[in-house]
């Protein structure tokens, strides 16, 4: 974050003394664009507050834990498919589930699905892709992500 | 109509998270609180993220982008694609966005479904922060396994997507 707030910076000061106008109508375009798309994010995040609320941590642990085998990857997979957690607090959980006893293969098909797979965030996604080739990605991603975990068994 | 829906659901919520501290309710309370921790992601990073998107737009050129990452670019592009997405930060929907403009300007459908992946997979900054908590063999395997397959997903897509209409819309 802090990294790309300074790569951010950089450039716009570069792009100001470049060409002051130019760097006006692309920071206006970009802003109009979020602005645009900022009611259909707060609606997202405001599905997802609800939805982290009603899946507690330790449920998820106990849920995808040791001797849960193929039911908790499966587990593990729809989970991090439906939320949409920041890294800065997923690593950190991950790190929690896998103290709890959870495999590293199972923390892998999370991490993995939670990144690619987004089921809440579809609405926005079909509107840059449309629904056909948004469910798509996410199905492909999803299986992909089981994929990934069950190299890691044999991997780790 | 449907801006009056796009505005309701958001002000709903708002007006809930109001009542929730007016009478004291806690589940609405623990509710608020999860969303001003995702909220604060969200606004601190994505205006950040378009205001590159803006900048991006203006200074390069469509030639450019076409010549690199567009129909003949093979494994250059892919390279490039990855690379791009990789020293960007944020959730997955900061990327639909950039992946438009990438679209308009000419990035082919193999790029773009990779580009989404790395977006979502191998991004630098979160790996550095996955090695803090999960150790570096296991982020290592990841990124490394998580790689290939989804540069077989962006093949698979423009395999499927080719010949149809696919475009990727501005919402």
């Amino acid at each position: 974050m802090i990294g790309l707030t300074i790569v951010v910076f950089v450039l716009l000061a570069v792009s100001l003394l470049a060409d002051t106008q130019k760097t006006i109508k692309g920071v206006t375009r970009g802003l109009k664009m979020f602005l645009k798309l900022l009611p259909a994010l707060v609606t997202m995040l405001a599905l997802v507050s609800i939805m982290f609320f009603i899946v507690p941590n330790d449920t998820l642990a106990s849920l995808i834990g040791k001797g849960s085998g193929i039911k908790g990857y499966f587990i593990a997979a729809v989970i991090g498919s439906v939320s949409l957690i920041p890294g800065f607090i997923a690593f950190p959980l991950c790190k929690i589930l896998i103290n709890n006893g959870v495999e590293y293969s199972t923390v892998a098909i999370f991490i993995t699905t939670l990144t690619m797979v987004g089921i809440l965030t579809l609405p926005v996604e079909a509107k840059f892709f449309g629904w056909k080739v948004s469910i798509l990605r996410n199905v492909l991603s999803f299986v992909a992500a089981i994929a990934i975990g069950i190299i890691m068994i044999f991997l780790l | 109509m449907k801006n009056t829906i796009k505005y309701t659901l958001p002000f709903l919520f708002l007006l809930f998270i109001w009542f929730s501290y007016l009478f004291e309710n806690s589940i609405g309370e623990q509710i608020a609180l999860n969303f001003w921790m995702f909220f604060k992601e969200m606004i601190l990073f994505l205006p950040l993220m378009f205001i590159l998107i803006g900048l991006f737009d203006v200074w390069v050129p469509r030639e450019k982008i076409e010549k690199h990452i567009g129909e003949d670019s093979g494994w250059k592009g892919t390279l490039l694609v990855i690379l791009l997405a990789s020293l960007q930060a944020g959730p997955l929907y900061g990327a639909f966005p950039f992946a438009y403009l990438l679209w308009i300007k000419g990035c082919n459908i193999r790029n773009i479904f990779i580009y989404l992946g790395a977006y979502s997979t191998i991004k630098i900054p979160m790996i550095t922060f996955e090695i803090g908590f999960l150790g570096l063999k296991f982020s290592l395997l990841r990124t490394l396994i998580t790689l290939p397959i989804f540069i077989i997903i962006g093949f698979a897509m423009e395999k499927y997507l080719k010949g149809k209409k696919f475009e990727v819309k501005q919402p």
